[in-house]
C-alpha cells in the first residue's frame, strides 16, 4: 500500500475526530494562552518586557501544550484499543508514527497561529519581522519537539502512570530544541537583530529534526511489538 | 497475494516478567474450522489471541501460518488477519461509514462503498449509518465491530468474547455468520464463555486452564457439563 497515502489516512482520521470532538484543540489552546498571560504579567512592567522573554514564553507554551497535546493523542487511541487494531492492519508501521505525527503537529500549528500573535502583542515582540525565519523555527522546533513525543506517547499508551512519565521523559531529550528554538527566536527579537545567529539554531533544528525522526522511525516498529 | 490454509502453534510459551501466561500451548488449525477456546477469566485466552494476531511475540515456540511466520511475512500475512477485541476497536467519534471506511482504505480494499454497505446490512445498521457510534448500543456497537473485522474477508478470524452485549436476533446472525465464514474456508478462533451458544457452531473445543492448553474430551454430554468436569478436576488437582 502506498506508504504517503497510508500516512494521510490516520492524519486525516485524526482530524476529523479532533473536528467533532475538538477536545485537543480547546485543552491545549486554553492552556496555552493561560500559559503566555500568566507569564505577560510576571514579566511585563510598564510595558516593557524583560529581555529574551517574549522567546522563552513562546516555547514554554508550546512545549506544555503540545506535552497536552500528545498525551490526549494516544489516549484516544488507547480508550476503544484501536491502536491495536492499526497494529494489526498491512499498513507499514513507520506510516502509522508519520500519521500520527503529522496530525499532532498540525494541531500544534493551529495553537501557534493564536499564541503567535498573542505573544507578540503582550511583549511587544516583533515576531512578524522576520516572518519566513520565525515561521521556519517554529515549524523545524515543533516538529522536532512532536517527533520525539509520538514516539514517547505511543510507547507509554500501555503505561499505568503515562501522564507523568510522559514529560518527565520527554523534556529532557527535547531540551535541544527548545533551546535552539528560544535562542532563534531571542536573536530575531533583539534590539540589535542578528539574522545570521537565527539562521544558525535554524539549521541546527532541521539537523534535530532529521536526528529524531530516523530514529522514531527507525524504533517505532520493535518498541511496538510487545 | 499471501495466503494459507492452517494455522499451528507448537509449545507456544509466554511469559509478563515472572508470571507464566500461556505454557507450551500447541494447536493446529485447518482452514474451515472452527475452534472454542474455552477456558475461565485469567486463563490466556486473550493472550493466545494477541500472540496470533502477531501483536505480541512468544518467549518460545513458534506459530506457523502455513508456510509463513510472523517475523517474516509481516504485513501480507496481517492482511489475512482479523480480529475482533473485547475492545472493539472502533473510533466512538466517526459513524459507522467512516469506521468501517478508514479501515477499508488502510487495507487496501477495492469497491469500498460496496463492502461498506453489505458490512452495514448483515450488521443491521443501514439505517444508522452516519450517526456517531458513541450513541450506540454495545450490541450495536459489536455488530458494528464484527463487520470491521470481518470486511476484508480474512483467512484467519479472532474473535473474543464476540457474544457479548448481543440479543437473541443478533446473537443468532452471529452463528449464521460463523456457519458461512466455515464454508468460506475462514480458520475460526473464537473464545467465548457463552457456551451454550457456540455449542452446534464449533468443530471442536480446547480449553486453556492456568495457561496450559487441554482438548476438551467429546462425550454424551453437553459442552457446559465437559467443560465443568474439566474444571472441576483442575480444581481438584490444584487441591491435592
Amino acid at each position: 500500500m502506498n506508504f504517503v497515502r497510508t500516512v494521510w489516512l490516520v492524519t486525516r482520521k485524526d482530524l476529523l475526530i479532533e473536528a467533532r470532538s475538538k477536545e485537543i484543540l480547546f485543552t491545549t489552546l486554553f492552556f496555552a494562552i493561560s500559559c503566555v498571560l500568566v507569564f505577560a504579567f510576571g514579566f511585563v512592567r510598564e510595558g516593557r518586557a524583560l529581555e529574551d522573554a517574549a522567546a522563552a514564553i513562546l516555547w514554554i507554551a508550546i512545549a506544555f501544550s503540545g506535552t497536552l497535546a500528545l498525551g490526549r493523542a494516544f489516549e484516544r487511541e488507547r480508550q476503544s484499543e484501536t491502536l491495536r487494531a492499526l497494529m494489526i492492519a498491512p499498513m507499514p508501521r513507520p506510516a502509522l508514527y508519520l500519521g500520527k505525527l503529522l496530525g499532532v503537529v498540525l494541531l500544534l500549528a493551529a495553537v501557534e497561529v493564536v499564541i503567535v500573535p498573542l505573544v507578540s502583542l503582550m511583549f511587544e515582540a516583533p515576531l512578524f519581522e522576520h516572518g519566513w525565519l520565525t515561521l521556519g523555527l517554529l515549524a523545524t522546533g515543533t516538529i522536532g519537539f512532536a517527533a520525539v513525543g509520538t514516539l514517547f506517547a505511543a510507547m507509554l499508551v500501555r503505561a499505568r502512570s503515562r501522564d507523568v512519565l510522559l514529560p518527565v521523559l520527554l523534556y529532557p531529550i527535547t531540551i535541544p530544541v527548545i533551546i535552539a528554538g528560544v535562542r532563534g527566536t531571542a536573536a530575531l527579537l533583539q534590539a540589535d537583530v542578528d539574522v545570521s545567529m537565527a539562521r544558525l539554531w535554524l539549521s541546527m533544528l532541521v539537523f534535530f529534526d532529521a536526528v529524531f525522526v530516523t530514529l522514531a522511525l527507525w524504533t517505532f516498529e520493535p518498541v511496538m511489538t510487545e | 497475494m499471501l495466503d494459507f490454509t492452517s494455522l499451528t502453534l507448537t509449545d507456544v510459551t509466554r511469559n509478563f516478567g515472572r508470571r507464566r501466561a500461556l505454557h507450551r500451548v500447541s494447536l493446529r488449525a485447518a482452514a474451515g474450522e472452527i475452534i472454542a477456546l474455552l477456558g475461565p477469566n485469567g486463563a490466556g485466552k486473550s493472550t493466545l489471541l494477541s500472540i496470533v494476531a502477531t501483536l505480541l511475540v512468544p518467549t518460545s515456540g513458534t506459530v506457523r501460518y502455513g508456510d509463513h511466520d510472523a517475523a517474516h511475512a509481516g504485513a501480507p500475512l496481517r492482511a489475512r488477519l482479523g480480529l475482533l477485541g473485547h475492545d472493539l476497536y472502533i473510533y466512538p467519534e466517526l459513524s459507522p461509514a467512516e469506521n468501517l471506511r478508514f479501515f477499508a482504505k488502510v487495507y487496501g480494499l477495492d469497491g469500498v462503498e460496496r463492502r461498506i454497505s453489505a458490512a452495514l446490512e448483515h450488521a443491521g445498521l443501514s439505517h444508522r449509518r452516519d450517526d456517531p457510534v458513541s450513541g450506540f448500543s454495545r450490541g450495536m456497537r459489536q455488530r458494528l465491530a464484527l463487520e470491521r473485522a470481518l470486511l476484508h474477508a480474512p483467512r484467519l478470524v479472532l474473535l473474543d468474547e464476540p457474544f457479548t452485549g448481543l440479543d437473541d436476533t443478533a446473537t443468532h446472525a452471529l452463528r449464521q455468520r460463523l456457519a458461512m465464514l466455515r464454508e468460506t474456508g475462514s480458520i475460526v478462533l473464537v473464545t467465548t464463555h457463552d457456551v451454550e451458544t457456540i455449542e452446534g457452531v464449533i468443530d471442536r473445543a480446547v480449553m486453556l486452564h492456568n495457561g496450559a492448553l487441554a482438548e476438551l474430551p467429546a462425550g454424551t454430554g453437553s459442552l457446559r457439563d465437559r467443560y465443568r468436569a474439566v474444571i472441576a478436576r483442575g480444581a481438584e488437582s490444584s487441591a491435592r
